[in-house]
């Protein structure tokens, strides 16, 4: 096989890859998006295979093979395990593992290629070229690594997901990243295994540091970062190789990540950089108090049910209390009812709602929710001020009207104003702030009754009440 | 004219105009599908498997194998574990058309 039929080859795999993305601007071809990246990749794999054995090595060293193939197999199995029995709910912890696959995939092909650059068609001794691209590579797998497990064990709740911060924090960080680069730079001109092991050791550690200061409400913009970087790792152990399909599609992967990273970040309203220095909502909260005692109206699942079977619209504002409590399915069953009984039922989606970029909405979509009744923040705005009721179900930060009030910690970030609603139902499991410490003025409005428990347990309450 | 041109210069150009790429399409993405963007672009950057390919197919097969036969194993975790979870998620997306069409004949009957 020709190296110009294998790059030929590359390109139709990299626009299967681009139709893939390109796919999911829709429900309705994201499935058929999802075909061409397998097509895509298939042919990737398969020519990459044979160039393997007609290109670089001449002898037919079956061991080779057989570690190629089992390696597949036993990956394959273990992902399709993976794939096959995750909750929806578990969906961030999955992404961030995988994340950190590709971070140390990418270490250690960086690892065998110091080792050995003929094996990958490269130069002996290594091109300084190439000695650059793959230390980028390396230390950004490192970093992916390291820091996606952190993000994973947060997630997952085996790490507690309060930020850990220490005084001289970022000095710390910048000096391991200075001395990475020094390490690096070392490795650049012409040094060996002892300044690349030791960068990849800082690499490591940096990536621990760099995510154990942000906190949970944070983690969408952290695991759309380390998506990116994932991406970026890729691309960078693609230049050192010379191999157009990794960096193309790891450029595809970087830009992805640092696009939603973006959007995450905006829908804080707050700094990319002042998400990763981290810290938030670790000190106690500066509450913005008006004085004097407030007043809570609490009420049953059973009052919650006569209110909203009364109405003629309902909007849910699902967050991450939702997510935590497994509540879609009963939500949805919620949603059903009123709507026998001629209730408008409509969900309003914040970016950030949940633990990842569009969390809400695949919990929603798991329990059959049709996609034309979810709208995003923009979209469902309008509608709470003519809407009888606005149902919180486990979210707090992102209906915190103080975001509209100058001085306020949240000032500026965009939320979804259930206030307007002519009554807002809000279900939580206890009266504490939510991540940014901020006190909810909206939990004390005159037209605002808060169901406190489980939010399962409270939904299905509701649910029996309605009958 | 470029005939002479360094293959980092050409990488350097594949990679400026991927990003572009990536840009403007994944902007054009539903935010209702980004959580399958998350698990799609895992899969993509499984890619990675095709470099863990080759570092696992040395001419001499010594330790520097079996790193890359990990990296392939690693690799492998991503491209399917990532394409049939994206696949599951967009599954359920697509559940409610033939219900609602059915919920529509349904209104229409009675």
């Amino acid at each position: 096989m020709s190296i110009n039929l294998v790059a030929l080859c590359y390109l139709i795999a990299s626009v299967c890859f681009i139709l893939a993305l390109k796919g999911l601007s829709h429900p309705s071809t994201a499935r058929r998006g999802n075909v061409l990246g397998i097509i895509g990749m298939a042919i990737a794999v398969i020519v990459t295979f044979i160039v393997a054995y007609t290109v670089l090595s001449h002898n037919s060293a079956t061991t080779n093979v057989v570690g190629i193939i089992a390696g597949i197999i036993v990956g394959g199995l273990i992902g399709s395990f993976i794939a096959r029995w995750v909750q929806m709910t578990q969906m961030p912890e999955m992404v961030a593992a995988m994340h950190s696959l590709v971070g140390l995939a990418a270490v250690l092909i960086a690892v065998t290629t110091v080792n050995n650059p003929a094996a990958l068609g490269l130069p002996v001794p290594l091109p300084t070229g190439n000695r650059l691209e793959l230390f980028i590579g390396a230390f950004i797998g490192a970093i992916t690594f390291s820091g996606s497990v952190i993000a994973f064990g947060k997630l997952s709740g085996k790490i507690r997901s309060a930020p850990v911060v220490y005084p001289g924090q970022h000095w710390v960080n910048l000096l391991l990243a200075v001395a990475m680069v020094g390490f690096g730079a070392w490795f650049f001109l012409g040094g060996g295994w002892l300044p690349f092991i030791v960068m990849l050791a800082i690499a490591f550690l940096l990536g621990v540091l760099i995510i154990i200061p942000i906190g949970g409400a944070d983690m969408p913009v952290v695991i759309s970062m380390l998506n990116s970087y994932s991406g970026w790792a890729a691309a960078g152990i693609g230049f050192s190789l010379d191999n157009p399909m990794l960096i193309i599609s790891g450029s595809l992967v970087g830009s992805s990540g640092a696009i939603l990273s973006y959007i995450m970040c905006k829908a804080m309203n707050r700094g990319f950089i002042s998400v990763i220095l981290g810290g938030f909502g670790a000190e106690e909260g500066t509450q913005v108090t008006g004085g004097g005692q407030k007043h809570v109206k609490s009420g049953s699942a059973d009052d919650a049910a006569f209110i909203m079977g009364n109405a003629e619209s309902v909007i849910i504002v699902p967050g991450y209390g939702l997510a935590v409590a497994r509540a879609q399915h009963a939500v949805k069953e919620m949603a059903d009812k009123l709507r026998e009984k001629g209730v408008l039922v409509r969900y309003a989606i914040h970016p950030v709602a949940g633990r990842m970029p569009g969390h809400m909405n695949v919990l929603l979509a798991e329990a059959e929710v049709p996609y034309d009744q979810v709208f995003e923040m923009e979209d469902i705005n309008n509608e709470f001020s003519t809407s009888d009721v606005a149902l919180i179900l486990g979210a707090n930060d992102v209906v915190n009207p103080l975001a509209e009030e100058k001085g306020s910690p949240i000032y500026g970030m965009p939320i979804l104003e259930a206030h307007k609603a002519r009554t807002v139902i809000v279900n939580k499991r206890s009266m504490a702030s939510g991540y940014a410490g901020v006190d909810n003025p909206l939990f004390y409005l005159d037209k605002t009754m808060m169901v406190f428990g489980d939010a399962k347990k409270v939904v299905e309450d509701i649910v029996k009440a309605i009958e | 004219m470029f005939a002479g041109v360094d293959p980092v210069v050409v990488n350097l150009f594949v990679f400026v105009l991927a990003i572009f790429v990536g840009y403007h399409v994944v902007w054009n993405v539903t935010p209702a599908l980004h959580t399958p963007l998350m698990s799609v672009t895992n899969a993509i950057s499984g890619i990675i498997l095709v470099g863990a390919m080759l570092a696992a197919a040395p001419k001499v097969f010594d330790w520097g194998g079996w790193v890359g036969v990990l990296a392939v194993a690693l690799a492998s975790v991503n491209v399917f574990g990532g394409f049939l979870v994206t696949r599951r998620m967009l599954e359920m997306f697509k559940k409610k058309e033939p219900k609602k069409a059915e919920a529509a004949q349904n209104a229409k009957e009675a």
